[in-house]
């Protein structure tokens, strides 16, 4: 397991190597630096002023250089500060992780608690109604694009009927702020994520049960007596899993990137939109980390998923 | 299973029992961005010059009437009062002495006076090379500062210009709490400034408002400056909220989640009046037309353009009116130059381009290009194809791009549009002037502005002036150069005028750009609210926040 876990890591190092190179290279690949947008939007910025502000922010240099400064300063343990917000880039991240992590790790659990009991009860009526109705929710909450879905309930829920809010994290002006106007304003961003991912973990939950039922050893439960209910929840349920946990795994990662479309839509200030912002602002320092971030994080949920499936199968051994 | 069920309603039912109350005393206000630093010299932003102006006021500003006025000063410098004097650069050339006075109940959000000191540390940290201030211009416009007493200062200018006392760049910040960190390190101060270190700090502001909150990506909390001896502001509470997407923003208005929609950065036009259309009893709609010029830069360079009369045909088919009409409700007067028509130095006699396609057919046929198999074609065969290029996700200059290819094809004129993201397009294609023949896009300014980034010959963004200077179609014209070198030196205002006269008539010929529309801003307010007044120019209207209340 050692010899495992040090092979892994070291491999992890060697993808993040390989993504910061092509993160930054990208970066620094994309038309237009600050300073020429600067210049567009600035009349009276002259040619002394862009060399100047070129020369400030170093990006008169050449990439490997860039490159290689930028480095050098993250083995020093220096982030830096980012060039769009003037601030630590630790002191920017903090702030937006924490509200991605509680708006897609709420909307994934309620994702979880709806899909697992459709996926279950699509596949015990394989080809009956339920399950046509399974998966029509499924196609529908996979199709439908998360935009047109946000706005949707936001006209429903606060525009038409005044229930809830439209947007933000919590109520500016009156009696706003408390734990339950929290809830009130996680509310429809919850809901839209949630909905849109209980289609694929339905899909794979009922694919996964129905691949287990035509196991040798559910046969052999079946004719031990096994109840229903202790079959699917004892036998089934466990083995079906394995697929779901390698499934989120992968998406243990997206918990620290964010949601764009959704965070932007509710004015939700979480990881996706600072990246995005990041990145078009050439913010190399906090585009670099939140992105580096996001790769560590999926492959330490790919870690954690081999780990945990190891657990539930004792027929995986890594050596 | 029920239990989750019964557990999911109960919470259901919680979260949607009544919203908090408003009170009335607070304002939120919705705009498209958030300022991404609060340091009033550092980057230009629209989103920070917006929510700065209700708390840190410039010298000198541009009123709702497009008329300069003192700010923080108690009278305007002039030849005529005396505080302005002409002198002798050191180098010998003419030059301009200003003796401000700041006003005496100035104060500080912490209870300090403003003074002349913060005047000459905002001029020496805006000097300083490596300071990070984006547009050095100002600071370097200012030879030297003679402090005469706390409130009394006299700025030596290194040029005389018609504009002379204009100072709207001139934003004092605290030296009692920022020169500390300024020299410091003045390579670091970029990033290490009170502004965005701790916003927080009252002492940071001197207008009515000073900010108390800022969470980024989300909204700033204003509260009143306690040391703030002007006219009162009505609320106790200002909230700036930012919601990227407009359809977002628009939802959240109705569902109350913020009370009215800043004009400077809020819904586009065709947005607005969707909106009016919806005739909602609690909000009006004003549009106010000003400065920002929406044109047709075209790229003097390409063969085809190069032929003024071709140009001038390309205005006669296009029909402007009707565009405004249909897509604009009328709200956004045609341009007949870059000089708005409510600008005092516009000039009613510049040659007007009304739609004539009988005329442009005509003069297209006059510079050799003859219809054939419903294009039109030179003598060498080649079709006339033109590339109309415009910023991506921008309906209003998409629609207005169709539009004009279809009236063109009209013509035999063959229009390929191509939309860019804003990013590539501002700082790839046009400023390094990698259109191929037409890019529109619109220039924001401020009464009676020189175009002289735009015009002068001198202002050809090229990779030897690392691309700097706005006249992007390549314009040079010795006249055009000289007409903006006079006026910018012309004090004499009848004089200036004739000059001005003559500057819009040649661009107006010349057509270096083909001018389409002055932009209008859509504000959308609360009916209670008064004393806002849109400006239409670059100094917002938060610059008088002190005059919004209720209406009783």
């Amino acid at each position: 397991m050692t010899g495992w876990l040090t092979s892994r890591l070291l491999q992890s190092l060697a993808v993040l190597l390989v993504m910061s190179v092509a993160v930054h290279g990208l970066m620094a690949l994309m038309p237009g630096d600050p300073i020429d947008l600067m210049i567009a939007s600035d009349p009276h910025l002259n040619a002394a002023d862009a060399i100047r502000l070129k020369a400030l922010y170093g990006l008169d240099k050449p990439w490997g250089e860039r490159y290689l400064a930028w480095a050098g300063q993250v083995m020093r343990g220096e982030l830096g500060y980012s060039r769009l917000f003037a601030k630590p880039v630790l002191q920017i991240m903090g702030p937006a992780i924490a509200n991605s992590l509680t708006l897609m790790g709420t909307a994934l659990i309620l994702s979880l608690l709806a899909a697992l009991p459709l996926g279950i009860l699509a596949s015990r009526h394989q080809g009956g109604w339920a399950d046509h109705l399974v998966n029509a929710i499924s196609f529908a909450s996979v199709s439908l694009p998360t935009f047109w879905l946000g706005l949707m309930l936001m006209v429903l829920f606060s525009v038409k009927l005044g229930w809830l809010p439209a947007g933000g994290m919590q109520s500016l002006t009156g009696d706003g702020g408390g734990v339950l106007d929290s809830l009130r304003h996680m509310a429809l961003p919850v809901a839209t994520l949630a909905i849109a991912g209980i289609g694929q973990y339905a899909r794979h939950t009922r694919a996964a049960m129905l691949n287990e039922a035509a196991q040798d050893y559910i046969r052999t439960a079946k004719a031990k007596g096994c109840t229903p209910r202790r079959l699917v929840w004892r036998h089934q349920f466990r083995n079906a899993l394995l697929p779901l946990v390698t499934l989120l795994g992968l998406e243990f990662g997206n918990l620290f990137s964010g949601a764009l479309i959704t965070e932007t839509v509710f004015g939700w200030p979480g990881m996706g939109k600072l990246i995005a912002d990041s990145v078009m602002g050439n913010d190399f320092n906090l585009a670099l980390t939140a992105l580096m971030l996001a790769t560590a994080m999926t492959l330490l949920g790919s870690v954690l998923a081999d780990l945990t499936m190891a657990r539930l199968d004792p027929r995986i051994k890594y050596r | 299973m029920r239990r989750l069920v019964a557990l999911l309603f109960g919470l259901l039912l919680v979260l949607t029992a009544s919203l908090p109350a408003r009170a009335k005393d607070d304002l939120v206000i919705g705009i498209t961005q958030f300022p991404s630093t609060l340091h009033p010299n550092l980057d230009s932003m629209m989103a920070k010059t917006y929510v700065l102006a209700m708390t840190t006021r410039p010298l000198t500003a541009f009123n709702a009437k497009w008329q300069l006025v003192c700010m923080l000063c108690e009278r305007l410098p002039s030849f005529d009062n005396g505080q302005a004097k002409r002198e002798k650069t050191p180098d010998g050339k003419p030059g301009v002495a200003l003796t401000f006075t700041l006003r005496p109940d100035l104060f500080w959000g912490d209870g300090v006076p403003v003074t002349t000191q913060d005047v000459l540390f905002t001029w020496e940290m805006g000097k300083h090379p490596q300071s990070g201030v984006a547009n050095g211009e100002m600071y370097r416009r200012i030879l030297a500062i003679d402090v005469q007493d706390d409130k009394t200062f006299t700025l030596h200018l290194d040029r005389l210009t018609f504009d002379y006392n204009v100072m709207n760049g001139l934003t004092p910040i605290p030296a009692h709490l920022e020169r500390a960190a300024f020299l410091a390190d003045p390579a670091q101060y970029r990033v290490r400034n009170g502004y965005d270190q701790k916003p927080a700090q009252p002492g940071l502001y001197n207008g009515p408002y000073v900010i108390t909150q800022v969470v980024a990506g989300s909204h700033l909390v204003l509260e009143p400056n306690r040391f703030w001896k002007g006219s009162q502001p009505a609320f106790k509470r200002l909230v700036v909220r930012s919601v990227e997407n407009t359809a977002a923003l628009e939802a959240q208005l109705l569902s109350g989640g913020i009370d009215m929609i800043a004009g400077e950065l809020g819904l586009p036009l065709e947005q607005a009046l969707a909106l009016e259309k919806r005739a909602d009893p609690r909000f009006r709609i004003v549009t106010k037309s000003g400065l920002v010029f929406e044109h047709v830069d075209v790229n003097l360079d390409s063969p085809i353009l190069s032929d003024r009369t071709l140009r001038q045909a390309l205005m006669y088919g296009l029909d402007r009116q009707s565009m405004n009409r249909q897509l604009f409700d009328g709200r956004q007067p045609v341009a007949d130059s870059s000089v708005n028509p409510l600008d005092g130095i516009y000039a009613a006699d510049v040659p007007k381009y009304s739609y004539d396609p009988a005329k442009a057919a005509k003069m297209l046929d006059d510079a050799g290009w003859k219809m054939a198999g419903g294009l039109r074609r030179n003598a060498q065969g080649q079709a006339l194809t033109l590339e109309l290029m415009t910023t991506a996700g921008n309906r209003s200059r998409e629609l207005v791009s169709q539009v004009i290819q279809a009236q063109w094809r009209k013509l035999g004129i063959d229009v390929r549009l191509k939309a860019e993201a804003p990013r590539v397009f501002f700082a790839e294609t046009v400023t390094k002037r990698r259109f191929a023949h037409l890019a529109l896009y619109a220039w924001i300014s401020a009464p009676e502005s020189v175009p002289r980034t735009t015009l002068h010959s001198t202002q050809i963004p090229t990779e030897a002036n690392a691309w700097a200077g706005q006249n992007n179609p390549g314009y040079a014209n010795p006249v055009m150069d000289t007409l903006l070198d006079n006026i910018e030196t012309e004090l004499d205002v009848p004089e200036r005028r004739q000059l001005w006269r003559q500057l819009q008539h040649l661009y107006a010929t010349d057509l270096p750009a083909l001018p389409l529309f002055f932009r209008a801003d859509s504000y959308v307010l609360p009916r209670q609210l008064e004393g806002l007044e849109p400006t239409g120019h670059q100094d917002p209207s938060t610059l008088w926040v002190e005059n919004w209340r209720w209406r009783p």
